[in-house]
């Protein structure tokens, strides 16, 4: 553990700190775009620059270890003016379109614009201008609104191995690309959507559905897919499901699949069961849920009585709950009176 | 599971997902962890950025090659000789922990002759793996106790898939990794909830726990709560009871939310199955090709339109909530069953989810002190057996329930069917990256079906120029059971002689191919091998 001091305050943190992390452990505010928690720190946007006494420049804390005895200004006029500046030029070059922005309500871009008041920009001037040309059926790439803070390259990388995408060109030029920009060759699990700091990167289904805040409610659940159990949240308009994203702070600290983040409309399918159904003469006809259930009652009860109750079995599903799985086998048993009950566990 | 039920006491992952990252070696066989359990494969790579070192044993060039140190590419179906070869180079180069074989292990010296069969160059011989590698695996597995196995259905979905569970544990007992952090054994489970629909005893064998319904004791104690008699006699699995029912013998199924046409072997016999029943009833969210044969169809509501607990691969339990209503006039399936049980004369008394897992955890311990109140916040890991106990990370900490392991001897046995003259090649199956399962929902899913949408067939270049036929051409796919038509993908993923197709695409699934031959022990099907041949289609 070291001593320091932040803004006054002494804190002791581990040796191994970054300046930022020993500030947020504490509760001290300094802003960021390029940085993530849960990626490498790259240092690209300079916003995280703080003072250090005795030190000639300012230096990114995102990338400054601390050591015993530093005594560190998080928000001097100095200071403030740099980031100021940096937003501005940063904002010079992104389509002001906030109005119809996915990302608008969660976009840290935006938050820094409103916390530092830039309505007038002075650097205005050459804009990037990239024609839309990626077909995937998954992510949305509006290169105009990226600001190449890199946070997309390192999670498709230290989080995903896929390595599918880099920065690409210099200077004004620069910009996120595939090898020689060719088609996107990437698995779509959208780690990099869920740690772009803009609009940049959005998923294409959730294009005009709703922004997260506003309409929409939030339900916190779990993933209808695969045995990881990652623990997702479902955006809610209305009655339909919008948007599915994951809190960094979860066991699968905000990671998903593309199945996970992209595969949720089965849910408003056109194709659901909305009605019971009974075969007569070979065709399925509706039926109400009353009729439907004397039915099969009937039924069972007859072949029951006729041959046994171990005639009968049950599959029950490991897309139910263990509630419903526990009643299932618990009717199996005790109301019909067999121990043929299985599900697709082998499958 | 059950095979390892049998030998250590508990089935299922004894780590945690967290753990992986503190592991030193992982040895990933028979999994496809970067398309079946992505988020998991996550945990993986970062494992092995920090400097783990992985093995990585399939019969296909899977993703996760690229993150692994050595790549054993075995014949399908050969996985026992693997095992038993790695167990032998650990025995002959004093690599294993004599003192947990001491103090925790039974019948070592018996186990250690079975494997004098097994040397490296023998094995080379039947899995193809060069014995140099078989050697190095040995090596870096024997020589780490701080090592993780994982396994999925590339391991069990064989006649031989409790033998191989058996031969895994046998390697996790000789060098003791088992019972610590970041050591274990892993099956990671393919479906949301299939941990959790085995610990409630959708199992014809036992009551929930695992606990024996053959036992008098342990019914006494269900009767008791259930206020009814369960039968004795332990019923029918899955796979035993098609047979049932082509048979005559099984007259009725109420099937829940599965889908066997696809995901069951030998669709033929699944389909004659079903037709023969003299009724039918399925509970779904889409008229699925088994709904289709149904006398009655239910809607049911998805797992986003009910409340609810999942038990994810690590033991966890986890809130499922309703984030919408279901659509027209589906129903969840817990007001659904109970119903149908009122009307059958068992009336149920629970009023909501939430009442049906207070009467399970006073049913079984391990699940004692989870509570709706305490999962508001995160999951909490069976064994917990109070309400002040945190839920375990890690299973055997403080031993194994049945006192010592025993080692048990496996034999290598070739696959129920092998390749010859008029079917050449070898067919295994699982799952892609983008598709689920029997594909009910993903297929559903307009941007999924547009990326991923159509069924293949994965072939290897020299086979694919032999037989003169090129990428995307279709090619006839044929078994003893059944043909598919489908397209080729000529891809180096899959070795010469070996075909993959993904289970999805019930145009042209998969199981109408494969072999309905059982494992002995559990009954699980034997779906990574079964011999085909390859014609051009008209």
């Amino acid at each position: 553990m070291v001593k320091i001091r932040i803004d006054g305050r002494s804190i002791e943190v581990p040796g191994s700190s970054t300046i930022l992390e020993a500030a947020r452990q504490n509760d001290i505010y300094i802003p960021t775009l390029c940085h993530h928690p849960k990626l490498t720190p790259f240092g690209g946007c300079r916003l995280c620059i703080v003072e250090i006494k005795g030190m000639p420049k300012p230096v990114a804390s995102c990338t400054t270890q601390v050591a015993e005895g530093m005594e560190i200004a998080t928000s001097t006029d100095a200071i403030e003016d740099i980031r100021k500046l940096v937003l501005e030029l940063i904002l010079s070059d992104h389509p002001n379109d906030c109005m119809v922005c996915e990302k608008t309500g969660s976009c840290t871009l935006q938050d820094l614009a409103y916390a530092y008041g830039i309505r007038e920009n002075e650097f205005s001037g050459e804009r990037r201008t990239y024609a839309t040309r990626d077909g995937n059926p998954f992510i949305e790439r509006d290169l105009e609104k990226c600001i190449l803070c890199g946070r997309c390259v390192k999670a498709c990388d230290e989080i995903q191995g896929v390595e599918a995408i880099d920065f690409g060109y210099r200077g004004f030029k620069s910009k996120i690309c595939t090898t020689y920009e060719e088609d996107l060759d990437c698995e779509f699990c959208g780690q990099c959507v869920a740690v772009c700091p803009t609009g940049a990167l959005t998923g294409k289904s959730w294009k005009l559905q709703g922004r997260p805040g506003g309409s929409l409610r939030e339900v916190d659940t779990i993933c209808p897919y695969c045995g990881t159990g990652c623990n997702i949240t479902v955006h809610v308009k209305r009655n339909e499901i919008v948007r599915i994203t994951s809190a960094e702070d979860t066991a699968n600290e905000g990671w998903l699949c593309v199945k996970g983040r992209f595969g949720y409309k089965f849910a408003s399918s056109p194709d659901r069961l909305t009605s019971p159904l009974i075969r007569r003469d070979g065709a399925f006809v509706e039926a109400g849920w009353d009729e439907a259930l004397d039915y099969i009652v009937s039924q069972l009860g007859g072949i029951k009585s006729r041959h046994g109750s171990d005639a009968i079995a049950g599959l029950s599903s490991a897309r139910c709950t263990n509630e419903e799985n526990y009643v299932f086998q618990k009717f199996m048993r005790a109301g019909v009176g067999t121990n043929n009950v299985d599900h697709c566990a082998r499958l | 599971m059950a095979g390892l039920a049998a030998i250590f006491g508990s089935g299922a992952m004894t780590n945690s997902i967290r753990e992986i990252e503190g592991m030193d070696v992982l040895f990933i066989i028979g999994s496809n962890t970067k398309e079946s359990h992505p988020v998991i494969a996550n945990r993986m790579i970062k494992a092995y950025r920090r400097g783990a070192r992985i093995i990585l044993a399939d019969p296909r060039k899977v993703p996760m090659v690229k993150f692994s140190d050595l790549f054993l590419r075995i014949r399908p179906g050969t996985d026992i000789a693997l095992l038993n070869g790695i167990a032998h180079v650990i025995v002959s180069e004093g690599l294993q922990n004599d003192d947990f074989i001491r103090e925790k292990t039974a019948g070592f010296e018996e186990w250690k002759k079975t494997l004098e069969s097994f040397a490296p160059e023998q094995v080379e011989q039947i899995t193809g793996v060069p014995k140099e590698d078989i050697i190095k695996a040995g090596r870096l597995y024997g020589g780490s106790r701080k090592a993780g196995i994982f396994y999925t259905m590339g391991i069990t979905q064989h006649s031989c898939g409790t033998d191989n569970v058996r031969a895994i544990a046998n390697l996790a007992t000789l060098t003791g990794n088992i019972g610590r952090e970041h050591t274990g054994i892993n099956p990671l489970r393919g479906q949301n909830n299939v941990q959790g629909s085995s610990d409630a005893a959708c199992m014809p064998n036992v009551l929930p726990g695992y606990q024996r319904v053959d036992l008098p004791e342990i019914r006494q104690k269900f009767e008791a709560v259930w206020e009814a008699s369960i039968p004795s006699a332990p019923g029918l699995t899955a796979t035993e009871m098609m047979d049932a029912a082509v048979a005559g013998r099984i007259k009725a199924m109420y099937i829940m939310g599965e889908n066997p046409i696809i995901t069951d072997p030998n669709m033929h016999h699944t389909i004659k199955a079903l037709e023969g029943l003299d009724f039918l009833v399925v509970q779904d969210i889409f008229l699925t090709e088994t709904a289709r044969l149904a006398n009655v169809v239910l809607p049911a509501a998805c797992s986003f339109e009910k409340d609810g607990t999942f038990t994810n691969t690590e033991r966890k339990v986890q809130r499922v909530r309703k984030a919408v209503n279901p659509p027209g006039e589906a129903r969840d399936d817990l007001s659904v069953i109970m119903e149908i049980s009122r009307r059958l004369g068992y009336p149920m008394k629970h009023r909501s989810p939430e009442e049906v897992l207070e009467e399970y955890r006073q049913l079984w311990p391990a699940m004692g002190g989870i509570t709706y109140a305490r999962l508001e916040d995160r999951g909490i890991q069976w064994p917990c057996p109070t309400p002040e106990h945190p839920g375990t990370e890690y299973l055997y900490k403080d031993g194994f329930p049945k006192g010592k392991v025993n080692f048990i001897p496996v034999s290598y046995h070739p696959p129920a069917e092998v390749t010859d003259k008029e079917f050449p090649f070898i067919l295994t199956t699982g799952r892609n990256l983008f598709q689920y399962h029997s594909g009910s929902m993903t297929r559903r899913v307009k941007t999924i079906e547009e990326h991923a949408g159509e069924p293949y067939v994965e072939i290897n270049p020299e086979d694919s120029h032999r037989l003169g036929f090129s990428n995307g051409d279709f090619i006839k796919v044929i078994s003893r059971r059944g043909k598919i038509r489908i397209r080729a993908r000529i891809t180096r993923r899959v070795s010469p002689g070996t075909v993959f197709v993904p289970m999805h695409y019930h145009e042209a699934a998969a199981n109408v191919i494969t072999n309905d031959a059982l494992d002995p022990d559990v009954k699980i099907p034997e779906f990574k091998v079964c011999a085909v041949r390859i014609e051009p289609a008209a």
